[in-house]
């Protein structure tokens, strides 16, 4: 290459510096919580909705669930549960086609990011915000109803995976039913309803075996209520395990389920993902 | 680099189902050159553009845009194209500094990200929201971050439609400046002044084809067409008339009316002119 093409701008421009590709997907992670702080809707919803929900609950259901164990502690699973779905699945099934409409993701496109950075980018915010806003509803319940935390390393560890393997099931999935959406209003109108069912399917607002049973066949396809299943492990004494569907609190199918939909949810995405609305072509 | 030319491409097709965008198109693009693709809405500039920036595939042709196919981008190329697609990719949350910043992480040679706000004329605005910025502002941070990896090959889709006349005057600038420093550029207008302003040369786009490439101020024989002088008589009418010899024709005039001819005007058939009759109007 000549001088003469290479163009523009004064030679003492900073040097060449490579932002390695770990550097880029903190950057770009950086960027999307700044981006999701900032948008006052995004956090009033993702972030206060789990908490809004357990103060209306802990005052309705003031009593005990058994003895020795209130309400809060059964209806905390279904909030931290939904609460992790809310910032991956339905922060991005929402978020993912108003950028698309935007002409954000068309615009990465054209730069030499790499294109996991983007995907890195918003993982790393749904982690993020996902262990803050369930820290404060953590913190919330345990001022307020008095919660139980749990109390052994083994408990603590399944709420890990249980959370880790469930945040990357709907993150994926989220990203996938992005696809979906064919404008960037919406996103919104295919998610929510999707969550909505599957939050009253699944045993966030009610106790799960109190459902008919066919709803409780339907809500064993769909990750959230293995989510709910997992964190009751968590939560609730071991002698709850007798009072599930399964007759115990079947970890085992809890890591099945989860990581089959990460499965399918990558496939989607792999299989899917649109960087350009349709009429981009 | 023994390549001179920027962009070859030759009997490029592109079809969205029976709708034939681009029909057999033949170009080539200098390096160093500001070239100027000028058409009617739907006459297949945008098309062709998106697919030498690798936006689109094409149904056949070859296409070979700084040496590479568009259609297998790598990082590498991507870094060394600039690209100013025709709608603007938003971020709302962020600063119009933040959003430069954080593009210019994404390529090792990138300019300062300061100097290039204050080089598009957003140095007041560098704090702001890009939400409240103006339509023309907004393109002016799309510039900023297509020209932020200092591109040997810069891409603009209709770069200042919504500009008013000075902001557009301002731009021309920037454009003649990153000229000047040896970048390629391919802009696509139906602003014919902004073609005969910027342009080496002009690329007339209809229906698909390319009827006609040129220097603006030969295309369509423009130099060759007859001239229109007018001038008052001194009994206060306008005589006009039509020639191949103008310059004889004022000399003559001259000695008729011993000296000043009164209102005397020498024209030419004008871009618009010549354009209008070639897209078939």
């Amino acid at each position: 290459m000549t001088t003469t093409t290479k163009p523009a701008t004064p030679v003492a421009a900073a040097p060449a510096r490579r932002i390695g590709p770990g550097g880029l997907a903190l950057r770009q992670g950086r960027l999307e919580i700044t981006q999701f702080l900032r948008s006052r809707e995004s956090v009033v919803f993702t972030m206060g909705f789990p908490i809004i929900m357990i103060l209306i609950f802990a005052a309705i259901f003031s009593d005990e669930i058994a003895p020795g164990v209130s309400y809060t502690q059964y209806f905390i699973t279904g909030m931290i549960a939904t609460g992790l779905m809310t910032v991956s699945f339905q922060n991005l099934g929402i978020w993912i086609p108003i950028e698309r409409d935007r002409g954000v993701l068309k615009r990465y496109r054209g730069t030499p990011m790499p294109k996991w950075v983007w995907f890195a980018g918003k993982v790393i915010m749904v982690v993020v915000i996902g262990i803050a806003e369930t820290a404060l509803l953590l913190a919330v319940s345990v001022a307020l109803f008095d919660l139980d935390l749990p109390a052994t390393a083994a408990k603590w560890l399944t709420f890990g995976w249980v959370s880790v393997l469930g945040v990357t099931a709907c993150t994926l999935c989220g990203i996938a039913i992005s696809s979906l959406a064919r404008t960037a209003r919406s996103g919104s109108a295919v998610v929510t309803p999707v969550a909505l069912v599957l939050q009253f399917i699944s045993g966030v607002f009610f106790v799960f075996t109190q459902l008919p049973s066919w709803m409780q066949q339907v809500a064993a396809l769909f990750p959230l209520k293995w989510m709910c299943q997992g964190l009751r492990s968590v939560f609730l004494p071991e002698s709850f395990g007798a009072r599930e569907p399964g007759g115990s609190f079947e970890l085992d199918r809890v890591a099945l389920v989860l990581v089959l939909w990460c499965v399918i949810g990558l496939v989607l995405c792999l299989t899917t993902f649109r960087w350009t609305t349709k009429r981009d072509g | 680099m023994a390549d001179e030319l920027a962009i070859s491409v030759r009997g490029l097709r592109k079809a969205y189902g029976d709708n034939v965008a681009v029909a057999g198109v033949d170009l080539d693009v200098h390096r160093g050159e500001v070239f100027a693709l000028l058409g009617p809405n739907g006459a297949g500039k945008t098309t062709t553009v998106e697919i030498l920036e690798g936006y689109r595939r094409r149904d056949s042709g070859e296409v070979s845009v700084l040496g590479s196919d568009p259609e297998r981008p790598t990082a590498d190329w991507r870094a060394r194209v600039g690209i100013v697609l025709q709608g603007t990719g938003e971020f709302d949350e962020l600063t119009v500094a933040e959003v430069v910043r954080h593009f210019s992480g994404f390529y090792a040679d990138a300019d300062d990200p300061d100097k290039v706000v204050e080089r598009v004329g957003l140095g007041d605005k560098a704090k702001a929201r890009t939400h409240t910025l103006s339509g023309g502002q907004k393109r002016r941070l799309d510039v900023a971050l297509g020209i932020i990896g200092r591109p040997e090959l810069l891409f603009l889709d209709e770069p200042t439609t919504g500009f008013d006349p000075e902001a557009r005057r301002e731009f021309w600038e920037l454009i003649r400046d990153l000229a000047a420093a040896g970048t390629t550029i391919v802009l696509t207008t139906h602003y014919l002044d902004e073609a005969e302003s910027l342009a080496d040369r002009v690329g007339v786009i209809a229906g698909g084809r390319l009827v006609e490439v040129a220097p603006p101020n030969r295309l369509g024989n423009r130099q060759d067409a007859l001239a229109t002088v007018s001038w008052r008589t001194p009994e206060g009418s306008v005589e006009t008339a039509q020639s191949a010899t103008p310059t004889a024709l004022v000399a003559d005039l001259a000695a008729r009316f011993g000296g000043e001819v009164p209102g005397l005007t020498v024209t030419r058939p004008t871009l618009e002119d010549i354009y209008l009759r070639m897209i078939g109007h």
